[in-house]
């Protein structure tokens, strides 16, 4: 494992250079007034990382209470307050914004070449309204909780419970805002920005990605938007929509919210999708195989994200015929998220492969994700789904997808573009640990769910009967593990601030545009307008653009 | 071009960053620092205004979605309540709706063309005609209110179980609904309200901006060239009267001739 492609800077005469986007203004006033996208980057990198953590306690919480059948660490109701605030947290305040909002808003315009995202200031009102959302979550959880569990289920969320759905529902509705400014800022900017030369099909897939997540944020969370207003009148004013016995119906609360929260899943990973190319790319030196493939499969999973939602519904009194044409529907997902991970296995293949701390969460998030995506697949077909879902399969299936292919991409992406952010390295054997540590606490959390699962354990209680006890221990002990993988990048990212090694421009030697200039970046990012005269992963480019320097230092 | 611009701010980066900078030619006072022209800044805040007029399509379609379904899970409930509204109101608040439509037109050409006191007179009068609307609106809530079909615990069937007591079901010649059907017409009042009241919602909101852009306008803000809000601010405009026409002919035309 000797092999590496970091190329560092002489470390006796390299130095941080002096005027960058951290060092031009200094006060916090010139952090929370400013409109310079990778500062508002950091602004959510940090608040992300805040709520992560608060999600993750309170998991911690939910796996302490499964250490036993019975309900012994926390009384049942409050158990339900625990994982609907999770749920909420993980969702709206971590996943959603996770990679977008942070090395989205940092790395989309450098990758075009523009000096900023088109809309600066809405940018920043996108951050505010986070903020806000997430305070009224935080004001939710000291004034009691919420158990409706995150789908705010009806008529559960509106008639039978008399806890903080309010304020709950309007902190989504507020996040809601915050996604949607972000998704329309990403569609502008990618059409109105791009430098002379950079045409849609040399945009790295890292922006497709974005492209098509941004799609589904822009048309999908307006209608959780009018769902959650819905709600919220059916519970103060008792208007009915919702309510049979006024003839509204339940199920069309469950129709408005699916029809957003599917789409959301793909909000989700297809930013983290888009990391991954990124990394896998540049990992085995090679263009991404097949990249326009790769490019309309990202559009083609939020094409079709839209039309499947109704497969959350299966059990829930929809036509049989819904039945079949959503379980359909839904397994034609599963084919362009294989054109994605079939076409970065043939980016390995004879590719010169080096195993840097991004390429291993990378290598993570291919197996973890295709499991994912598989037992997806089972839940489609309707009748594995009547038997499995409300079951801890489905817990399982989810976060795969969500923690093992999602949170993989975001700490992969994290340790690619962090000497591009800070100028400086995160330390690479430690990384190294961490990624494996988190690769099998993962799998020993959440491998036994699986398994729970298909034996029957359903989702959503505080108590089980105590045979299913051997696998629930493998589990919590998993996440203790997880938790450990979780916390050590905060502890060496941090510590790398001031210790890590200089990172100079390129550390990587990779292709975008945003590795041909200084690290970390000048606030308006490129001296010169960039023009883009070569394909996207042109190594050859690059090392062309190598042998240059190196001739005219000399 | 042997140099590449992309590579050519590797090297020494604190003395490029001091020295060099970008190249500052003549831009006008309103163009951002980030775009490279006029042109692509107008170009680039349309298309934002544009794709956040399609995420109110889609909120307001989640209301039109639950509007559908009911209508034709209660369709006779639907008949009758839709026959309470009042189509002379309707009709008069479209043509106020599609009359400041016409000002606010008006004030973008003058905005572009540069006339000051245009801009502000058709300003103004799309301020008027906007608040003409809402008070037009409130006399029909308040019909509303006087004959308990606001839902609720206070709401009446009466209208509904015994048409010929009342003047407007009279009018129509409804037959009495049974018990069961007539209940729901509450859900269609609840639609009616929420459908009106988040338009009147944008219509308050639009008009609150109006007040704003008066006051800037008579400093002469939007007259410089720079027309960029005003022009974004009537697509907001005209997309609420849009939203208004759908709902005039779904809740007061739809179900007239039966």
């Amino acid at each position: 494992m000797s092999a590496t492609i970091v190329n560092l800077p002489d470390q006796s005469t390299a130095r941080i250079p002096k005027v960058n986007f951290l060092t031009k203004e200094n006060g916090l006033l010139s952090w929370l007034l400013t409109g310079d996208h990778k500062r508002i980057a950091i602004l959510y990198l940090i608040s992300i990382t805040f709520f992560f953590f608060i999600g993750g306690a309170l998991a911690g919480l939910i796996r302490l209470e499964l250490l036993t059948p019975q309900t012994d660490l926390m009384a049942t109701d409050t158990y339900n307050k625990v994982f609907t605030m999770h749920g909420v947290i993980m969702i709206f305040l971590f996943l959603v914004p996770s990679v977008p909002a942070t090395l989205g808003n940092f790395f989309i315009p450098m990758m075009i070449g523009a000096k900023d995202l088109a809309l600066p200031r809405i940018n920043l009102l996108s951050w505010y309204l986070y903020v806000v959302g997430g305070i009224l979550v935080i004001y939710t959880m000291v004034a009691g909780g919420v158990d409706t569990g995150w789908t705010f289920t009806t008529p559960l969320s509106t008639h039978y419970i008399n806890t903080n759905v309010m304020s709950t529902g309007m902190a989504v509705f507020i996040a809601g805002f915050s996604s949607i400014f972000t998704g329309l800022n990403f569609i502008v900017t990618l059409h109105k920005m791009r430098c002379p030369g950079m045409t849609w099909f040399r945009l790295p897939l890292f922006c497709w990605a974005h492209y098509a997540a941004s799609i589904l944020m822009v048309l999908g969370t307006p209608v959780l938007a009018i769902a959650i207003v819905l709600l919220a009148l059916e519970r103060t004013v008792g208007i009915g929509v919702f309510d049979p016995t006024k003839g509204g119906d339940p199920l069309l609360f469950q129709h408005l919210f699916w029809f957003y929260s599917h789409p959301a899943v793909y909000i989700m990973i297809l930013p983290g999708m888009g990391v991954i190319s990124e990394t896998i790319s540049t990992f085995s030196r090679k263009r991404v195989f097949g990249y326009t493939a790769v490019a309309f499969s990202s559009v083609a999973i939020a094409v079709f994200g839209f039309f499947v939602w109704a497969h959350h519904m299966f059990i829930m009194g929809i036509s049989n015929y819904a039945v079949l044409v959503f379980s359909l529907l839904t397994m034609m997902v599963a084919v362009p998220s294989a054109i994605k991970i079939f076409n970065w296995t043939f980016t390995l293949y004879k590719g010169s492969i080096t195993f840097e701390t991004p390429m291993l969460y990378s290598f993570g998030f291919m197996g973890l994700f295709t499991i994912g995506g598989m037992t997806g697949v089972f839940l489609g077909a309707s009748g594995t789904d009547i038997h499995l879902t409300e079951t801890y399969f489905i817990v399982a299936h989810f976060h795969f997808v969500m923690v093992g292919g999602m949170l993989m991409a975001f700490l992969a992406g994290i340790h690619f573009w962090w000497p591009k952010m800070t100028g400086r390295m995160y330390p690479e054997k430690i990384s190294q640990m961490a990624a494996v540590i988190t690769f099998v606490g993962f799998n020993l959390t959440f491998f036994p769910q699986f398994i729970l699962g298909t034996l029957g354990m359903p989702r959503r209680y505080a108590s089980y009967p105590p045979e299913f006890q051997v696998l629930n221990v493998f589990s919590t002990a998993g996440a203790t593990i997880l938790g450990v993988g979780y916390l050590l990048p905060v502890l060496y990212l941090t510590w790398s601030l001031k210790y890590g090694a200089i990172a100079g421009n390129n550390p990587w030697q990779a292709t975008g545009l945003e590795w041909q200039t200084q690290s970390p970046p000048l606030t308006e990012n490129f001296l010169v307008t960039p023009i883009m005269d070569h394909e996207a992963y042109d190594y050859e480019w690059l090392e062309a653009q190598q042998a240059k320097e190196v001739a005219s230092v000399r | 071009m042997s140099d590449n611009p992309v590579a050519s701010s590797t090297g020494t980066h604190s003395a490029l960053a001091e020295t060099g900078g970008p190249h500052h030619e003549k831009h006008p006072s309103y163009q951002r620092h980030h775009f490279e022209t006029v042109g692509q800044q107008a170009d680039a805040t349309n298309f934002a205004m544009w794709l956040f007029l399609l995420t109110e399509v889609m909120f307001f379609g989640g209301l039109f979605t639950a509007y559908l379904i009911y209508r034709n899970w209660y369709y006779p409930a639907f008949v009758a309540a839709s026959h309470q509204l009042d189509v002379r109101w309707g009709t008069l608040n479209t043509l106020v709706l599609i009359l400041s439509s016409f000002t606010m037109a008006m004030g973008v050409w003058c905005s572009e063309t540069r006339r000051k006191s245009g801009l502000v007179l058709c300003l103004i009068l799309t301020f008027t005609l906007g608040m003409c609307f809402l008070g037009i609106k409130s006399i029909e809530y308040h019909e509303k209110w006087e004959k308990h079909h606001i839902p609720g615990p206070h709401y009446s069937l009466q209208s509904f179980l015994d048409p010929a007591s009342d003047e407007s079901a009279a009018q129509y010649g409804d037959k009495p609904l049974p018990l069961d059907m007539a209940r729901h017409t509450e859900i269609y009042f609840f639609l009616y309200f929420a459908m009106t009241g988040m338009h009147a919602l944008h219509m308050v909101i639009g008009i609150a901006i109006l007040g704003y852009m008066i006051f800037r306008a008579r400093a002469g803000a939007y007259t410089t060239g720079h027309v960029t809000f005003v022009e974004n601010f009537g697509l907001y405009w005209h997309f609420v009267d849009i939203i208004w026409i759908y709902l005039f002919a779904l809740l007061y035309l739809i179900s007239r001739h039966q």
